[in-house]
């Protein structure tokens, strides 16, 4: 890709700075319609105040997510990528507002087109559109509970929900969940300790699939895993998509597992959301320096295949405090392209589409568009 | 290139933990060579053995579990010492550790104590493997955390671990083990706690180290890709077997183990793109307690052949320099 496509269009980047706002319409072909988005996210907010003393008196806060905007569309797996601490989990729940955001919108659009603003839901109201949404999360040792069998586990949601009543038509429909995991239908009585961490990450999908939700958080859910098993469970939550039109929220800190499962990336740093775009199109010509970083900071195994080696960037410093962030742009202290103005100024989300005219490509850099830098090849 | 003077010599090493559930073989025959300066990375799944192998050759294995046979001869200066045969809370040993062989753990916060300064825990290190005083010791520590990449090691040096950051904690800890310039580094999943920038740091830390003090190296890891970065050597353990043992580049280039190929191609790989596909090895590591018969990885094996996997222990077959693999396919009749 030449240098000359990225001409350069503030004028565009000064209007359009969120990605879920519908004035980045230009290119409206290539574009979903609105109608196709589960979940439009705009502006959320999750600041944890940091109290000291006996009266508890706020000195500060940790600003874990801090205006993240970004929609998902229907039938499409989103990554949320970044390290430790970048606020990825903290998105996640408060999508489903498993805890309480600060701030901000979110946007979810059930399978008939209605329209549902989840953060002003009461509880009641919440808990009937959560049936729409499921949760996996990443060590499934601590997410089931041991004092239950799996026909309990999995048939909770029905009991609780008053969904089904009779005891056989439960284990039926729990039947069918387990077979729809590559489980055997027979084990149902059994408690989670009898099951291996692949069989009781199964479990817990089953568990989130049971209400028949059209959106899936997973949350790390095969990092806790064995590497032969990771295989299994990637290739399940692959064929799940496709067989029941699943839509994932995809959180991981694994960039060869966000290549091979999602469409479109999201890299955060510190709470914020450096760059959004599609996989393909990130992975071959990352556009801010951090993305950059990542890719390079991860190992290969060295095949023998010919271009593997590559350039690598090794970062200096940890990840910036979000009670504590740098002024200007927060990935400055570790950035190897770092110049004066990155150390003043904030520098926006802009939309780089229009620049080269393709899908929208989101970045947080005051020089998203001069830097070439080095993806990985394919 | 020449071979370079042999260093450790582990030979047929099993390793047993005696618990009421019955015997758990952990290890279960293993041998391997390290010579001086070289890079041996030991993979491998949970629960096949890899770190009871590196704790026995530490002699930490803990209490219910014992080293049945085998030999670990360390040569040091001309000299073979079995360290088998010596007693593991004996003075000869605890000269040996942190002497002539450290280890690095997988989780920092557990290796250092909370109530010591990092510089206090690395000095008393230094202490007790040379003849130096408290001053000398607290210079030699400074050196160390300034060798290892630690920011303003003369203000760290009286930091307590929990005010360290994850990365920096680590190269503490390297420093540390690294303080008596052992001949042997052992790095028990040195990355698997830490975030890809970090790791990226601490990889490239240990390979510098590694060349710069001559050492050689035993890395513990489930993630092959590590193990394509640091090593020249690759042991692959499957319940307490070594099924395949090769150089790196033979290993990753030609696998011929069924379960080698298996790991490979259940990883995704970066740069592969959205359409490649993984074939997982179908099920999961049986338990321990209750081992497969014959090669133990038959229950899994996509290879398996009836009545000759599942009955007979596959012997250890040489294919070439230095390239072992236990597996009946390669069996020649």
């Amino acid at each position: 890709m030449a240098q000359a496509d990225a001409v350069p269009n503030k004028a565009n980047a000064a209007t359009d700075a969120s990605p879920g706002q519908p004035s980045e319409q230009p290119e409206e072909s290539n574009v979903p319609s609105s109608a196709d988005k589960v979940l439009e996210v705009s502006d959320l907010r999750k600041y944890f105040p940091i109290v000291r003393g006996f009266f508890r008196r706020q000195v500060g806060e940790v600003k874990a997510v801090d205006d993240v905007s970004f929609h998902v569309n229907r039938g499409e797996t989103l990554a949320l990528v970044g390290e430790s601490g970048c606020g990825k989990t903290t998105t996640g729940r408060c999508v489903m507002r498993a805890i309480e955001p600060s701030g901000g919108g979110v946007l979810f659009r059930k399978r008939d087109g209605e329209e549902i603003e989840i953060t002003t839901l009461s509880r009641p109201d919440l808990r009937a559109v959560q049936q729409h949404m499921g949760m996996i999360f990443q060590d499934p040792f601590s997410s089931l509970n041991p004092r239950l069998t799996v026909l309990e586990i999995i048939g909770e949601p029905f009991v609780t929900r008053k969904l089904i009543r009779g005891r056989r038509q439960l284990e039926e429909r729990v039947a069918e969940l387990l077979r729809s995991v590559r489980l055997d239908p027979t084990y149902m009585r059994r408690y989670p300790h009898a099951f291996s961490g692949g069989q009781r990450q199964r479990i817990a999908i089953a568990r989130a699939l049971a209400l028949d939700p059209d959106f899936v958080v997973a949350d790390e859910p095969v990092s806790a895993l064995d590497v032969s098993v990771q295989a299994q469970i990637l290739s399940l939550l692959k064929e799940l998509q496709t067989e029941l039109h699943l839509t994932y929220l995809f959180i991981t800190h694994n960039l060869s597992v966000v290549e091979y499962l999602s469409d479109r990336v999201s890299v955060m740093y510190v709470g914020q959301i450096v760059e959004l775009g599609r996989t393909d199109a990130i992975f071959e010509r990352p556009r801010h320096p951090y993305t950059e970083a990542l890719l390079s900071a991860v190992p290969v195994v060295e095949t023998g295949k010919a271009g593997r080696r590559r350039e690598r960037i090794i970062l200096e410093g940890d990840v910036a405090d979000p009670s504590n962030v740098p002024h200007g742009c927060t990935f400055h202290p570790r950035c190897p392209y770092v110049q004066d103005v990155c150390r003043e100024e904030e520098p926006q989300l802009i939309d780089l589409a229009g620049a080269n005219g393709s899908q929208p490509h989101f970045v947080r850099c005051h020089f998203a568009e001069e830097l070439d830098l080095q993806g990985v090849r394919h | 290139m020449t071979q370079a003077p042999l260093l450790l010599s582990v030979d047929n090493l099993a390793t047993h933990f005696f618990s009421q559930e019955g015997i758990l073989e952990a290890v279960d025959g293993v041998s391997f060579d390290i010579h001086a300066g070289e890079a041996l990375g030991i993979a491998g799944e949970s629960g096949c053995g890899k770190s009871v192998t590196a704790q026995s050759i530490l002699r930490i294995v803990p209490k219910n579990g014992k080293i049945v046979t085998g030999e670990i001869s360390l040569i040091q200066n001309g000299e073979t010492v079995d360290l088998v045969q010596l007693d593991d809370r004996g003075q000869e040993i605890r000269q040996i550790r942190g002497g002539e062989i450290a280890m690095v753990f997988q989780e920092p916060m557990a290796a250092f104590s909370m109530v010591y300064t990092i510089g206090n825990q690395i000095t008393e290190v230094i202490r007790l493997h040379q003849e130096c005083s408290q001053d000398e010791a607290r210079e030699r520590a400074i050196e160390m955390l300034q060798r290892v990449g630690m920011p303003q090691p003369e203000v760290t040096i009286d930091a307590y671990p929990f005010a360290l950051s994850g990365g920096m904690r680590q190269r503490a800890m390297i420093a540390m083990a690294l303080s008596c310039h052992p001949a042997l580094l052992i790095a028990d999943e040195p990355t698997t706690a830490v975030d890809v920038t970090i790791q990226a740091q601490v990889l490239e830390l240990m390979k510098d180290l590694q060349r710069d003090m001559g050492m050689a190296l035993i890395v513990i890891t489930h993630d092959l890709a590590v193990i394509s970065e640091l090593c020249d050597r690759v042991m692959i353990m499957y319940l307490g077997k070594d099924v395949e043992s090769a150089p790196a580049d033979v290993i990753f280039r030609d696998p011929k183990h069924p379960y080698t190929v298996g790991l490979l191609r259940s990883v995704p790989e970066l740069g592969e793109g959205h359409s490649q596909e993984l074939d997982p090895i179908s099920g999961s590591v049986p338990s321990p307690y209750r081992r497969p018969t014959g090669c133990p990885f038959h229950t899994r094996c996509p290879e398996f052949i009836p009545d000759v996997c599942d009955v007979h222990m596959p012997p250890q077959i040489e294919l070439g320099a230095g390239h072992r693999v236990r597996c009946h396919l390669y069996v020649q009749d």
